[in-house]
């Protein structure tokens, strides 16, 4: 079936946002950070398998939860909590008028339970793995909707929820779930966007370094490189990015502040591998978002890309978007891994964010690390290792691929802005 | 070990798991529940800590015998007792 075009429905916009990630805990400080190139990764032992770098975020979790909450939840949670907080409160919510049943929350993970489970096998090996001090906290924390069930809790939100587990496209599809459920009128508030814990459970570690992906470097902070000839592989990172979106309807009736318009979106499967992307789908996925939105390629002003730094996935991301933005010398494209690190299942999420302020201060954060450009990654509208200042950002489209050839683009743009 | 060390125990327990808790003013006869804001799963971890920590069992159907402070001293004595031997 054609996509068709997206103007018949309910226009969806973002009220609100709060982040966390390894180098910051705001959008302002994360912003900030960007544009002075300033990265920030850890290095952390991991279970079983000594140091690596990480990025790790330091937000603090009691701001929104009792100490009880934190123990008896995950790392996820936390991070979920925290973020929808903070999205409240940005969004102006006069949150004891809303009617809590009218909420959603709709966060997307690349996977969960891991962390989880990991820890209570390490725990019984204790104990002889006797099963008798397996915690009974292990269910709730190990079903899938953990992380936006704690949010629920944590807020008094009575409306659905649920985890839409998407790999690492899982930012951008907790994102269009949410306009999804918005447009159809499930819900009058939605709580969404992408949340990770994975660097607590060594089987990610591990997984990626026995697939000669897991990225490394003497000094951290240049471990994730994507782009760069000598890139190798990819850090893992915590973090979560959770918007408040709203009918604009709705927006406007409240006198909110409307920080962007979801314009457009697709996703779409390779249906060819479990781990190599292929960029003859991610071109489709990017060509629909665009039909989606009514927009042509030359209308988009910034691409933040997917790429993670392994060999040939940045290569086929480039290849992908040289496709389709061949004659678009103004767009410029840039990459927030390269900052923090692969926030898994937030990345998506967090990489939009990071990118919205260009709308109101024009400058495009570019992706760092780049020592020796690949000849493979190269193209025209790369902002390499230093911002670019631009006439003007009116819109964005973010990428988010994940493994078993799950792809997704989502197009945002400024409100107000024909 | 006497009644007060056990529930000192108990206590100490709680305290790891419900640390939002002031546990200075717990009253020994009062049930725990009618004065923190402790639930089923936290009564669950009491049990897990009383086998992880002092390698003590307690059968559900015991359950019961830890509502409060001097009825957990009064079920527990016998069984850190018989642990130590004493």
């Amino acid at each position: 079936m054609e996509a068709r075009q997206m103007s018949t429905k309910p226009r969806i916009v973002i009220t609100g946002l709060g982040l966390t990630a390894p180098n910051g805990n705001s959008l302002g400080e994360f912003r900030a950070n960007l544009l002075a190139g300033k990265a920030r990764i850890a290095v952390i032992d991991v279970r079983h398998m000594g140091r690596h770098p990480a990025g790790v975020c330091d937000f603090d979790a009691t701001k929104w939860q009792k100490r009880k909450e934190i123990r008896n939840g995950t790392r996820v949670g936390s991070i979920s909590i925290y973020c929808s907080r903070e999205a409240l409160g940005d969004s102006g919510l006069d949150w004891e008028k809303v009617d809590k049943s009218r909420v959603g929350v709709y966060l997307g993970i690349t996977e969960h339970g891991n962390v989880e489970t990991e820890n209570e096998i390490h725990n019984i090996s204790l104990f002889g793995n006797d099963t008798k001090y397996w915690t009974h906290h292990h269910n709730p924390r190990t079903v899938a909707n953990n992380p936006a069930g704690e949010v629920t809790m944590n807020m008094g939100i009575t409306g659905p929820h649920y985890t839409i587990g998407a790999a690492c496209a899982a930012g951008n599809a907790g994102l269009i779930q949410a306009a999804q459920m918005l447009q159809l009128g499930e819900v009058d508030i939605a709580f969404a966007g992408g949340v990770s814990e994975s660097i607590h459970t060594f089987g990610i570690f591990a997984g990626f370094k026995n697939q000669g992906a897991l990225g490394a470097h003497e000094d951290p902070t240049k471990a994730s490189r994507p782009f760069d000839k000598n890139r190798n592989g990819i850090v893992i990172s915590e973090g979560g990015a959770i918007y408040v979106l709203e009918r604009l309807d709705d927006a406007l009736a409240r006198g909110a502040r409307i920080i962007a318009e979801i314009a457009g979106w697709c996703i779409n499967s390779d249906a060819t591998d479990a781990v190599l992307p292929n960029p003859e789908r991610q071109t489709e996925c990017v060509r629909i978002a665009l039909k989606r939105a009514g927009m042509k390629p030359q209308d988009i002003q910034i691409v933040s890309t997917h790429a993670t730094a392994t060999a040939l996935g940045d290569i086929q991301e480039c290849t992908a978007l040289r496709a389709v933005f061949a004659d678009c010398p103004d767009t410029k494209i840039n990459n927030t891994k390269s900052f923090i690190g692969h926030c898994m299942g937030a990345a998506g999420a967090l990489e939009l964010a990071g990118n919205l302020p260009s709308f109101d201060d024009g400058w495009v954060h570019p992706t760092i690390n780049i020592d020796e450009l690949d000849p493979e990654c190269a193209m025209p509208g790369l902002v390499i290792n230093q911002p670019v200042k631009v006439e003007r950002v009116n819109t964005i489209l973010n990428n988010s691929f994940g493994m078993l050839g799950i792809n997704s683009a989502l197009i945002v743009k400024k409100y107000g802005v024909a | 070990m006497t009644k007060e060390d056990i529930k000192q125990v108990v206590l100490d327990i709680i305290a790891d798991i419900a640390p939002d808790e002031n546990l200075a003013a717990v009253k020994p006869e009062v049930r725990l529940r009618d004065q923190l804001s402790l639930d089923s799963m936290d009564f669950l971890d009491i049990v897990m800590e009383l086998r992880k920590k002092h390698g003590i069992e307690v059968p559900e159907a015991d359950y019961v015998q830890l509502a409060s402070l001097d009825s957990c001293a009064n079920y527990l004595l016998p069984k850190f007792l018989a642990k130590s031997g004493k």
